[in-house]
């Protein structure tokens, strides 16, 4: 059966992800209705959604923090996340952070050339608790980086920072997925973030992929950028959002 | 297209400058004497009493009488003797109990397996006064050294393990699902992670734990003893001696005193890390 399947999708041959018929249900709710999803290797996939439609159930199927109920998850070996908060160790210094789970000396040089990527070389010897939520967010990034991850999760890691750190985390992260090129999963609910920073953004509604497209704007993007508002009204549409009404009468399940 | 009505802004009301709701500073010096202030005026007024006739010294000893015990017990070398023979106990009795007792706060805390095996049974003995088991120790070790510690084992062990429990249990869940995703596990991941924030906790008992063991001391040194400050309380009490009574409770408070101030020192120097946070985070 899993041979037929990918015998059928060549595509996903090379695959650093590959999710078959994923099916998950929180009670009633069927959250996750047979997905199929292939990342190829260096891909960066933005995952969009309304809230609560799963999309952050999806990304903790791949990090290993939930099971599905049928369907089968594959990934690789070295994977990372970056969560919506950056939860540090309180306890331990910035680069004791960064290092933390690898063993020995060893881990100190990359610790360091991962903090100096994230413009934070000078914070490796301060506390968690004297950063500021972008500081800290930076050294969550890092932490996820340093371990040369083949498939990295970004799990809304832009969403709890104020509006001009947030640009400026967005411009830090694709620099540094473009220069690792890790494959890439971020869960987000702002259009303009997949657009600016992603190959390939989904929606996720109702259990499965309203819209799956490439996004072939050349970078660095502008959000003003002709082809980058073509693709924002297709995936606003796709999200149940058109500019003359609101989401709530076009569409109630936006409202889930 | 029709435009809104315009309306008019309200007219101004009285204005007035906004009470301060804020914490206002206080001065350092001033918030000391007036902390002071109270135990100094007891100490007048116990001072006064006893020297006026107001208080037989048959009830209370003037602080004169008490201070003077206290340098006969200090010329004689008892003071000395007794202090050291207590700490002894106190010391061996205080590391059993905190040391078991936190390797079982962290099983039961840290494991599903463990907290079933342990913590029900724990929470049982935990509930049983541990004066309690005086009789029953004195039939199992004798009235020698090894009642007297076993007693004050069991007596600072139930906070320390109700504590750690709670501190490692109530450990940021989402931190620890983090740092498990980056490969950290078993013992490092509990004593690099989750034993460091627990600290705070873990102190705390530790603070409760010598304040109780020094109860332990009293119960454990009115029996068989021959040296010791709990042994110093029975003699005051055959004596009659009603400096040296007021004397232990002067002794008591003053290694109380200590025993905090010695705990704030290791908070301070254990837990650098919240020294430095910042109110606004």
């Amino acid at each position: 059966m899993a041979a037929a399947r990918d015998g059928e999708r060549m595509s996903g041959a090379d695959a650093v992800v590959r999710l078959r018929g994923i099916r998950k249900s929180f009670g009633p709710k069927q959250v996750l209705d047979g997905i199929d999803l292939d990342i190829a290797p260096g891909e960066f996939v933005a995952l969009l959604g309304p809230s609560g439609t799963g999309k952050t159930t999806l990304l903790r199927l791949l990090s290993g923090l939930q099971r599905a109920d049928a369907g089968t998850v594959l990934v690789p070996r070295v994977r990372t996340v970056v969560y919506q908060e950056p939860r540090l160790v309180q306890a331990r210094r910035v680069l004791a952070n960064v290092t933390i789970g690898q063993r020995g000396k060893a881990a100190r040089a990359p610790g360091l050339a991962a903090l100096a990527e994230v413009g934070l070389a000078d914070k490796a010897r301060s506390w968690p608790a004297t950063l500021s939520g972008g500081e800290a967010q930076r050294v969550a990034l890092a932490r996820a980086l340093v371990r040369q991850p083949e498939l990295l999760l970004l799990d809304e890691p832009f969403a709890a920072l104020d509006a001009l750190t947030r640009l400026q985390m967005q411009v830090l992260v694709a620099e540094l997925c473009a220069r690792h090129r890790p494959a890439v999963l971020l869960v987000t609910h702002d259009v303009d973030e997949a657009l600016l920073l992603a190959d390939r953004a989904i929606v996720l509604r109702d259990g499965g992929f309203a819209l799956d497209r490439r996004i072939d704007v050349d970078r660095p993007r502008d959000r003003d950028d002709h082809a980058v508002i073509a693709h924002r009204k297709g995936y606003l549409a796709a999200l149940g959002v058109t500019p003359d009404r609101s989401p709530r009468s076009t569409d109630e399940h936006a409202n889930a | 297209m029709t435009m809104a009505p315009v309306r008019a802004a309200p007219a101004v009301t009285a204005l007035e400058t906004p009470e301060f709701l804020g914490t206002r500073s206080r001065n350092r010096l001033l918030s000391l004497v007036l902390r002071g202030s109270v135990p100094a005026l007891i100490l007048v007024a116990w001072w006064y009493s006893t020297t006026h006739g107001l208080v037989s010294t048959e009830v209370l000893a003037s602080p004169g009488q008490v201070v003077r015990a206290f340098w006969e017990l200090v010329n004689t070398g008892q003071l000395w003797d007794y202090g050291l023979a207590s700490f002894r106990r106190a010391g061996l009795g205080v590391g059993i109990g905190v040391s078991t007792a936190l390797v079982l706060g962290l099983v039961s805390g840290l494991t599903r397996l463990g907290e079933e095996l342990v913590d029900a049974t724990v929470q049982i003995i935990r509930v049983v006064p541990f004066l309690a088991l005086v009789p029953l120790f004195i039939s199992w070790f004798g009235v020698d050294e090894a009642f007297k510690v076993a007693l004050i084992a069991v007596s600072s062990a139930s906070p320390m393990y109700a504590y750690t429990y709670l501190g490692v249990r109530s450990v940021d869940r989402k931190v620890i699902e983090a740092v498990r995703g980056f490969g950290l596990r078993g013992f490092r991941l509990a004593l690099g992670v989750i034993v460091p924030s627990a600290l705070p906790n873990i102190l705390m008992a530790l603070r409760i734990c010598l304040g109780i063991s020094l109860v332990g001391l009293i119960a454990a040194e009115q029996v068989g003893a021959t040296e010791g400050i709990g042994y110093l309380v029975t003699l005051a009490q055959q004596y009659y001696r009603n400096d040296y009574m007021v004397l232990c409770i002067v002794i008591y408070a003053l290694i109380g005193i200590g025993v905090d101030l010695v705990i704030r020192l290791v908070e301070r120097t254990a837990m650098p890390w919240r020294r430095h946070g910042t109110a606004s985070g």
